[in-house]
């Protein structure tokens, strides 16, 4: 299928982007890589009025480490960071999870940035950065504020974006001494959808888990130092909390039997 | 800032195959639409048009992307590779001008309508430039971005490995040449994906 007619704009800026956003308000929409939108502009799933091409704003395709964060532009394609030297030493969750991100060709052009803006309840990068307690940094022509990935996935698809925010910038924690991290997940064919993501975050102050397709958002869960059928009966608590319904991808049973399994493997293999 | 109002057309230059092409598209004209409708290079299929089959896939500055989630108007001043200009620099006398990728595709059977083959083609150009000497494994893995229905993979897996070899001068990955006895039975490239090799 086709998307229905557009304006499309190629600003040459990020204050020059946040001013058209400001002015189209709710229908525009921000096209960076397109890996997720053009799917939904061709399936006429959304019909915006104005594209605003963000995907060669050289001031927003950056990838910096800012103190104990890596901070990524709007414009950096997950590509750029996946293939980015030592980032299995600086984000190791992510350098894990990465390959069970869709495809490489997808990869390539999709965006970090755009994948959390647009937080897919069963995709990778938002799950992530709510188990590593990271941040969205948002920008308007109103000012900058920066939301914890904790606050900022609120539903299917919602965000605490404003219709006139643009995601700046999204901030993943480094890795700290002694902590690990184990990434799983399970789906249909290889970079499908996953029926059930796993995050674990394991150190000193105890476990933090994170799962992701089975809620509507990515959801975590702290895990204190639980060990053995303690642990075991805590994640099957939070297979339970996290509401899965039957589709005709899974049932619910399978989903909750996912969470169980995947949960434990993620843990149990996390590794610096 | 650049700006094309909706339902007027746009005048897009681009680099196809490294020739210099221009044509007009609406601002919502696919990629995909714009190189087969516009500039003639049908050789790019267009499957599912929501990235999930493949066929459509062409380097936009090198890299393998989807021509049918990339609008015209975003590939502007842009080096578009499309099956068609596969061939350039890598033909061989007798070989139908074909690259050694294509050739291990033939070689191999890698391939049975066809409708598929031009997407996967330019994902294992750009995928090998970038990881030379892939595994069996990452080659399935790389190849789970496209859908086939007819070959089942397994002789599409030979060609990349082969061609890999072959690039490296891997005396094991030589290909047989297809009236060379033993073409149809187990050549050495398909040894090599035996576990215990």
């Amino acid at each position: 299928m086709k998307p229905q007619a557009f304006d499309y704009a190629r600003p040459d800026s990020a204050e020059e982007t946040v001013a058209m956003l400001a002015d189209a308000g709710e229908d525009a929409r921000i096209l960076a890589g397109g890996q997720s939108l053009m799917a939904v502009l061709n399936l006429r799933l959304a019909q915006p009025s104005v594209l605003i091409d963000i995907s060669r704003v050289a001031d927003l395709n950056t990838i910096r480490k800012d103190g104990d964060m890596l901070a990524i532009g709007a414009a950096a394609t997950q590509g750029s960071v996946e293939w980015r030297a030592g980032l299995a030493r600086e984000v190791p969750l992510l350098a894990r999870a990465f390959p069970h991100i869709s495809h490489f060709q997808i990869r390539n052009r999709g965006t970090v940035c755009g994948s959390i803006a647009h937080a897919d309840p069963s995709a990778e990068l938002p799950l992530c950065l709510l188990a590593l307690g990271g941040e969205v940094v948002l920008r308007s022509r109103r000012g900058r504020r920066t939301v914890a990935a904790a606050d900022f996935f609120q539903g299917m698809l919602m965000t605490a974006r404003a219709a006139d925010e643009l995601v700046e910038e999204v901030r993943y924690p480094l890795a700290k001494p002694g902590v690990r991290y184990g990434f799983e997940e399970f789906s249909g064919r290889h970079g499908d959808f996953a029926l059930c993501a796993a995050a674990a975050v394991v150190g000193s102050g105890g476990i933090r888990l994170a799962v992701g397709g089975v809620s509507d958002r990515p959801r975590a869960i702290d895990l204190g130092n639980l060990a053995g059928s303690e642990l075991d009966a805590a994640i099957n608590d939070f297979a339970w909390e996290l509401g899965a319904k039957d589709d005709h991808h899974a049932s619910a049973k399978f989903r909750r039997q996912l969470v169980r399994h995947l949960g434990r493997t993620a843990i149990d293999k996390a590794s610096t | 800032m650049k700006t094309h109002r909706k339902n007027e057309l746009a005048r897009i230059e681009l680099v196809l195959n490294g020739v210099k092409r221009s044509g007009t598209c609406e601002p919502r004209t696919l990629l995909s639409d714009f190189l087969r409708h516009e500039l003639g290079a049908t050789g790019t299929h267009v499957g599912c048009e929501h990235g999930v089959c493949g066929a459509c896939t062409v380097r936009i500055d090198g890299v393998a992307s989807r021509s049918c989630l990339s609008l015209a108007v975003q590939a502007e001043g842009r080096a578009i590779d499309t099956v068609e200009g596969l061939n350039n620099g890598a033909a061989k006398p007798g070989h139908d001008g074909l690259s050694d990728l294509q050739e291990a595709f033939r070689r191999n059977h890698a391939l049975q309508c066809g409708f598929c083959t031009a997407g996967i083609l330019m994902s294992c150009a750009d995928y090998l430039a970038r990881r030379p000497d892939p595994t069996e494994h990452e080659v399935r893995e790389m190849l789970s971005g496209h859908l086939c229905r007819c070959t089942g993979y397994t002789n599409i897996v030979k060609a990349v490995l082969e061609t890999a070899a072959e690039r490296l001068g891997r005396p094991n990955g030589a290909a047989l040449a297809p009236d060379e006895p033993g073409h149809a039975g187990v050549g050495p490239a398909e040894q090599a994906l035996l576990p215990s090799a």
